[in-house]
């Protein structure tokens, strides 16, 4: 097992479906954060066989974690602070999304106006479908359309 | 300051009490002929557009105001390059209140985040077309004397007819509203309106393909034109334009009370031949279409008249 040392401040991101680490490494922006992040891939899960882990060491607010809530809210974030556990974030599905995910219905005015922000709203819980601002675009949690 | 970009902007309440001052209007033209001495309209067209232009330019000239604007997209500074956000805040400088039609869907609801003065959607692409929507519940309630408690056909192009999709929004507010959805499978409503609108309000509805079988149960026919500006591909457009032909024929199924309505402009989906028969409502739903803006243009510049 490979040993990754423990945060003083951050989060630590568990259970993550083996293989999505890098689309969250994404999400979360952290490609554009000047912070320490360790990314575990399949590492050994009595749970789910194999899972990816992201830890990151930053101060927590830096970091909009509620977009998790969207990727895959079943993924356990434990907030670090002084190297300990203080929380647990429950993540919910976000009721708005902000340039996370980009309008593809070529009618929509983000299609022409580029410096718009593509925003969504979660328009049907229980099926996770999010749908364009502006055009009312339907899009489904790629989740669901599994 | 209020904007209009979809007809659910107004609660039931709300837009009964604007249909009452559109009925007002209607009886008493000369009451409201100064109401918006001094005021502007701004009719902002990225898009050709006949009747819902001209009835806003009447609708405020009507009211005493004037009107600027522009006709389509290549005669304004959109040719340039400029945003809609900038248009807007350009044009608020300029008018009191502003009608934006505009061929991508969500440009109006844009221009109001950017805007000073009242913007009145009048149509983004295949999205919505509230104006129109108001003008047909004006016309339903003035010629069936109520909205709610009949079968209302929707025939033609379901998929991309925006005032379709407004005015089934509208419609579900009002009690026993059965709507019969007529198309081709190709041109089926989509499934945000479907789904999110009709079934999850338990609206009862179906769906057919041939008009004469729907005819007979219709209290109201509103006949759309297949939009070929809609269609990316021109064999597709060819292929359904004449899917359906209202003639004097097919009338003989329908009840001698329906009401044909029709947002205009007609193609050839109403024969000229049915102009004639007393159910064809859709030239006097043009003229309620005024009224019902210049209700809207008061009520939003919050102009009131003794």
């Amino acid at each position: 097992m490979l040993n990754v040392g423990r945060l003083n401040e951050g989060v630590v991101l568990d259970h993550i479906v083996a293989g999505k680490a890098m689309s969250i490494y994404k999400y979360l922006k952290l490609d554009r954060m000047d912070c320490c992040v360790a990314i575990i891939k399949n590492a050994h899960s009595n749970k789910m066989g194999k899972k990816d882990i992201i830890k990151v060491e930053c101060p927590i607010d830096e970091l909009d974690l509620n977009v998790l809530g969207f990727i895959d809210h079943r993924i356990t974030v434990n907030i670090i602070q002084d190297g300990n556990i203080v929380s647990k974030k429950e993540l919910n599905l976000p009721k708005k999304l902000v340039n996370i995910i980009r309008c593809k219905n070529p009618r929509c005015i983000t299609s022409i106006e580029q410096e718009l922000d593509h925003v969504f709203f979660l328009a049907d819980e229980e099926n996770e479908v999010y749908r364009c601002q502006y055009c009312e675009e339907k899009y489904r949690s790629s989740r669901k359309k599994q | 300051m209020r904007h209009l970009m979809s007809p659910l902007d107004f609660s039931v309440e709300e837009l009964d009490k604007l249909l009452d001052l559109a009925s007002d209007i209607e009886a008493n033209p000369q009451k409201y002929a100064h109401a918006c001495a001094g005021k502007k309209i701004a009719t902002l067209f990225y898009e050709p557009s006949t009747r819902t232009r001209l009835s806003f330019e009447a609708a405020m000239l009507n009211l005493g105001g004037s009107v600027l604007g522009f006709s389509s997209a290549d005669s304004s500074s959109a040719a340039k390059g400029e945003s809609v956000s900038d248009t807007i805040r350009v044009i608020s400088c300029y008018a009191d209140i502003c009608a934006m039609r505009h061929p991508k869907e969500g440009a109006p609801l844009v221009a109001s985040m950017k805007s000073s003065i009242p913007v009145i959607n009048a149509g983004d692409g295949g999205h919505q077309h509230p104006t129109q929507t108001l003008t047909d519940l004006m016309t339903i309630r003035s010629l069936k004397g109520r909205l709610g408690s009949f079968t209302i056909g929707l025939c033609g192009d379901l998929k991309f007819g925006r005032t379709v999709h407004s005015l089934i929004e509208a419609l579900i507010r009002y009690p026993n509203v059965n709507f019969v959805l007529i198309s081709p499978e190709e041109l089926r409503l989509p499934d945000n309106i479907r789904d999110d609108v009709l079934r999850r309000h338990n609206q009862q509805f179906k769906e057919v393909v041939r008009l004469e079988d729907a005819l007979p149960e219709l209290d109201l026919l509103y006949m759309t034109r297949v939009q070929k500006e809609r269609f990316f591909n021109e064999e597709d457009y060819v292929r359904m334009k004449d899917f359906y032909i209202l003639d004097a024929d097919k009338m003989k199924l329908a009840k001698p009370d329906m009401t044909i309505l029709h947002p205009l402009p007609r193609v050839n989906e109403i024969s000229v031949e049915v102009d004639d028969d007393p159910r064809a409502a859709y030239f006097r739903q043009a003229q309620y279409g005024v009224y019902v803006r210049m209700a809207l243009i008061l009520t939003l510049l919050e102009v009131e008249v003794c």
